[in-house]
């Protein structure tokens, strides 16, 4: 078996990359896929407390590179899910503990095990996202709708053109489609059309999200989560499945109601 | 400004970012395109008669490809008649 190494990025920070990471994760293993998620970020980890792990944490990404214990000892097993395991990025090291070769090396290890390897970028195109993108089979760019993440995002997808990285596929993270519909959103449409990318998912802003990692526990895990089914479905493209986009329309809400009162709807 | 009066900032989101991400994917700024398009005139007009106030030269940006696209028209010319 020969594992898909998957790199999530976005250029800019905070636009959900290892919210992404963590329940595309969680949504491969439910489908019975063995799942080894790496933290790129070294110096600021964070995939280990969104996942729920921080407390398992003996070994890291350092350490297994620099030979202080083996690939398998820093490679800690979900609390939920059996076949899921991350390996945290080292806290206290600089990112050039880290090069792209032992990315590479790092992941063809792990290759014959497991059927997904998903590597958490640092946000920036310094050498934390060089060493990230190296061993890719495929990148997904996480952005917003919102300027500066899309700007951002165009200029990964250039690095990544120049790197000759093939085609990158968005995830438009955080829509809110009350806004979209008021104009005051920019659109699935309108990213797609700015950026020129193929596009493998939307996931609507959902409150569900922040509770889910105060909790440590991915909402894709989570049922009637919209973010979450948006992550679940992403997860079966990832997988070669077609799966229609959902309607993000807005069905309900204040302004909705008022809407339908006044007779606009 | 009222309320009612205000752009929907959708709209302005988008107009900006496609300018904004022409510039950065060809590493040039405003200034060095207006730059460029007075050079051109310039050679241009050294061969033929052209006039400056029609000339329309725009980077315009096709899924991922960029191109520099300039309307030149020429100025109409009495022919040059023997005898």
């Amino acid at each position: 078996m020969t594992a898909k190494v998957i790199t999530v990025t976005s250029g800019k920070g905070g636009v959900g990359k290892t919210t992404a990471v963590a329940n595309l994760a969680t949504a491969l293993a439910m489908d019975g896929k063995r799942v080894v998620c790496i933290d790129g970020d070294i110096g600021l980890r964070n995939l280990d407390v969104v996942m729920g792990l921080e407390n398992r944490i003996v070994y890291d990404l350092v350490d297994v590179i620099e030979g202080r214990c083996k690939l398998k000892q820093a490679m800690i097993r979900d609390k939920h899910l059996q076949d899921m395991y991350l390996i945290p990025a080292a806290q206290t090291r600089d990112k050039n503990a880290v090069s792209p070769s032992d990315m590479i090396r790092i992941c063809n290890d792990l290759r014959a095990e497991t059927d997904f390897v998903i590597i958490d970028s640092p946000a920036g195109i310094e050498r934390g996202f060089r060493n990230s993108i190296a061993a890719a089979d495929q990148v997904l760019i996480v952005t917003n709708p919102e300027v500066s993440a899309v700007r951002d995002a165009d200029r990964v997808v250039g690095i990544l053109e120049a790197e000759e990285k093939g085609n990158p596929s968005l995830i438009i993270n955080r829509l809110n489609p009350t806004l979209v519909k008021n104009n005051d959103m920019l659109s699935a449409e309108d990213v797609l059309d700015l950026l020129g990318i193929r596009l493998i998912g939307i996931v609507p802003e959902d409150e569900n999200v922040i509770i889910g990692s105060n909790r440590g526990t991915p909402i894709a895990a989570d049922g009637k989560s919209r973010a979450g089914q948006a992550f679940r479905n992403i997860a079966k493209r990832l997988q070669g499945v077609d799966v229609p986009f959902m309607d993000l329309t807005p069905q309900s809400g204040l302004w909705n109601a008022i809407q339908r009162f006044a007779g606009r709807k | 400004m009222g309320f009612f009066s205000r752009k929907r900032s959708a709209s302005s989101a988008k107009e900006r970012l496609q300018l904004v991400l022409v510039h950065d994917r060809t590493d040039l700024t405003p200034g060095q395109l207006d730059e460029l398009k007075d050079d051109l005139l310039k050679a241009i007009s050294k061969y033929i008669e052209i006039d400056p106030e029609a000339v329309r030269i725009e980077l315009e940006k096709d899924g991922r490809e960029q191109r520099l696209v300039a309307d030149i028209p020429l100025k109409n010319m009495p022919r040059h008649r023997a005898g």
